[in-house]
């Protein structure tokens, strides 16, 4: 058991995961806990802006980010299950305030204390060992590595470390691993025939991985990818990081 | 300039996608020269490769930075070398220094090596319109020419076309039977242009590079073509952009480890051409005059932004091109100008205009696997971004193009997510919708209600089209929280 306790942690479950995926937050509160970490969630919480921010709508964006800064600013730590959201408020919301020396450094305050929920466990609470959250899970799984958290957080090897040691887990290599999935937020629905052609390719290598589960940390991705599967009458289970180690949890 | 067709990106690479021909010499290609660049990398060790892209990066600040000084230099080494350079502040003005040098010298032929920016310039046609007989002499440029195409590449010009494709073009232009093995096609390129070389008055050559301190301009080349076409004519026109100056000759030697490596995965080229001024008097030969054309053309656009300016770094190795998910899709052409993939998206619109180039900077998730492979870590995803917002808000409304919907859009989305309790009201809405689900005739669930399958209200049908999209569950992460989630804390 490697835990710290006494750690105090705000989720920020981000709107997909609130939405749409409620369970993902359910099991990263839980597996959490399990660690020893009091989990807050700050109610009124909404969207980090990202959409807006990357259709180049700045002042939305900025309207957005406000909303953040003031929603966690006396956290200890914030956590965010996504590599997506955790890197708009890690990277992009710096570039969002680079001309607002207050909020600017505000901004600088909350990305110094946000992690993305995998490198929260491994290098926050130095979890060595996913059996520390009690996880167990029959079966193959093989792993997505999502953009924004491959190459804006830099979080690699954090995910294939905690996967790596779940007991009964079984990984299988994705072939053409770090290539994007095709959602790119509106970018999936602007130019759907280029992001079709990206996911159809993602996908028939996650068949041919034969795993039984697709693993990522975003669920932004998995529901592209996922929705692109059960299009095709595929059986492939998309899971996040979060309901793996809360022994796959539905 | 050549025709600007950015404006149909959209019409453009929805007919891309569909032609099966081009999927396969792009799978074909571009992931080759990946994958050889990847064994550079490794062979370097990925820690001294990362220390050769910033040692580079330095040198393109710096040079950039100052570049009126380097420019300087440049043209006081050049004319000490017995050459000129000529300034030329867009396309028709380097056209016309080009043509000028072509009328006043009688010029009949003219031989070309591989030159993007006289692609940029389109000035072939303004050669031919004054009777001069044009020669493309780097094998891909030279099958594009017959095909009467544009490079769908930046290193690799006629990628979108297979050996049968090619076999087909000689033998229709040529006159020849068709062949399509790989050597003799090449053999009989080499032949028909071997007489072009001799019979040539003028060599056009682009340049990789070209150094201040000696006044020299530098090419690679793995044909040969381009020594040729610089030594043999009696006139050499050097023509590239003003970015492509760097200090000295031993900034060079990090460019000439880094170029290669990153365009095909060659540890270096078959030919490194340096040029410095004409053929000198105890010189046995080369050519009697040598011109340098500096092209602007937009460029100081990018200079005058702080934001835009590292586009300027960019030495056209093409290996954003080759890991983007979006050009493998799609290809050049549908880029709609000269420059295409994701380096081509930040610099097509600031040369064409970003309203006409509007859906360049769009067009991608935004990966960002080309600022990890760009030798000189260029942060292409944070300009396209920049571009981005300069569509959505630039007070200049030549640039502000963005269209009103999603204007509208963008603010509905903002002022819904400033207020939990209209989300909530929403979500709860759109809930209700989903559970009678006959007033909702646009949008299907699937038998097991777990899925909405094609809708038909933009957005999502644009969504749906060929993925699900999982329908609403019954309680939010919120909800959960406050019946019991949130008492679990001791």
């Amino acid at each position: 058991m490697t835990a710290t306790p006494g750690i105090r942690a705000d989720l920020y479950v981000t709107c997909i995961i609130d939405q749409l995926y409620p369970n993902v937050g359910v099991s990263a509160v839980k597996v959490l806990r399990r660690l020893g970490v009091t989990v807050g969630f700050p109610e009124g919480q909404t969207c980090c802006g990202q959409p807006v921010y990357n259709t180049g709508f700045q002042n939305q964006a900025r309207t957005l980010a406000k909303r953040v800064l003031a929603q966690f600013r006396d956290s200890e730590y914030v956590v965010v299950p996504s590599g997506s959201c955790a890197a708009t408020i890690r990277v992009f919301y710096l570039e969002l305030f680079a001309d607002d020396p207050e909020l600017l450094a505000e901004a600088k305050i909350l990305a110094s204390k946000t992690y993305e929920f995998s490198e929260f466990l491994v290098n926050v609470l130095n979890v060595q060992d996913a059996s520390a959250c009690g996880a167990v899970h029959k079966g193959t799984v093989t792993y997505h590595p999502s953009c924004h958290l491959l190459r804006e957080l830099g979080v690699k090897t954090e995910p294939a470390k905690l996967l790596s040691s779940v007991p009964g887990l079984e990984s299988r290599d994705l072939n053409g691993a770090e290539i994007c999935c095709g959602f790119g937020g509106t970018f999936s629905v602007k130019f759907p025939h280029i992001s079709e052609g990206m996911v159809t390719d993602k996908i028939t290598n996650v068949q041919n991985s034969g795993a039984e589960t697709l693993v990522a940390c975003d669920m932004s991705c998995l529901m592209n990818m996922g929705g692109a599967l059960n299009r095709q009458g595929s059986n492939i289970k998309i899971r996040h990081l979060a309901q793996i180690l809360d022994s796959d949890s539905d | 300039m050549p025709e600007i067709k950015t404006q149909d990106f959209s019409a453009a690479s929805v007919a891309a996608i569909q032609n099966p021909k081009l999927r396969r010499a792009l799978d074909r290609v571009a992931s080759g020269f990946e994958v050889a660049r990847l064994d550079r990398v490794a062979e370097a060790t990925p820690e001294i490769w990362d220390a050769w892209r910033q040692q580079a990066r330095d040198i393109k600040i710096h040079t950039i930075e100052h570049l009126d000084y380097y420019l300087d230099l440049l043209y006081t080494n050049v004319t000490a070398a017995g050459g000129q350079l000529h300034f030329a502040k867009d396309a028709d003005q380097a056209n016309e220094i080009v043509a000028h040098i072509a009328r006043t010298r009688n010029v009949k032929v003219a031989t070309k090596s591989k030159s993007m920016v006289s692609e940029e310039l389109a000035l072939n046609p303004v050669l031919e319109s004054i009777g001069v007989e044009v020669w493309e002499t780097d094998l891909g440029e030279y099958i594009i020419q017959l095909a009467e195409e544009t490079p769908s590449h930046l290193v690799a010009p006629a990628l979108h076309k297979s050996k049968e494709d090619v076999a087909e073009l000689f033998s229709e232009k040529l006159g020849i039977p068709y062949d399509e093995d790989i050597y003799h096609m090449a053999a009989t390129a080499r032949e028909v242009l071997r007489d072009k070389f001799m019979e040539a008055d003028l060599g056009i050559s682009g340049a990789n590079f070209v150094v201040a301190e000696t006044g020299s301009l530098v090419i690679i080349t793995n044909e040969g073509n381009g020594r040729l076409s610089t030594s043999a004519p009696r006139i050499h026109i050097g023509i590239t952009g003003m970015e492509k100056v760097i200090p000295s000759m031993q900034d060079l030697s990090i460019f000439l480890r880094l170029l290669p490596r990153s365009a095909t995965g060659q540890r270096i080229t078959s030919y490194v051409s340096m040029t410095t001024g004409p053929r000198r008097s105890d010189d046995e030969d080369g050519p009697e005059e040598f011109h340098l054309v500096l092209v602007d053309n937009g460029r100081s656009r990018m200079l005058a932004d702080p934001a835009l300016r590292e586009a300027l770094y960019c030495i056209r190795c093409g290996a954003c091109l080759n890991i983007c998910p979006v050009y493998a899709r799609i290809g050049g052409h549908a880029y709609g100008w000269v420059y295409p993939g994701p380096i081509g998206a930040v610099v097509s619109p600031m040369l064409v205009g970003l309203k006409q180039a509007k859906e360049l900077p769009q067009a991608s998730s935004l990966c960002g696997a080309c600022r990890e492979v760009c030798p000189i870590k260029i942060d292409i995803p944070r300009m396209l971004l920049d571009l981005r917002k300069k569509t959505a808000e630039s007070p200049d409304l030549n640039i502000r193009s963005a269209p009103k919907s999603e204007r509208i859009l963008a603010s509905l989305f903002s002022s819904l997510m400033s207020s939990p309790r209209l989300l909530s009201t929403a979500v709860g809405f759109a809930n209700l919708l989903q559970k009678t689900e006959r007033i909702l005739p646009f949008s299907h669930l699937t038998k097991d209600r777990k899925w909405i399958r094609n809708s038909l209200v933009p957005p999502l049908s644009r969504w749906t089209r060929s993925r699900d999209l999982p329908a609403l569950p019954k309680q939010t992460f919120r909800d959960i929280w406050n019946k019991e989630l949130s008492r679990d804390d001791s």
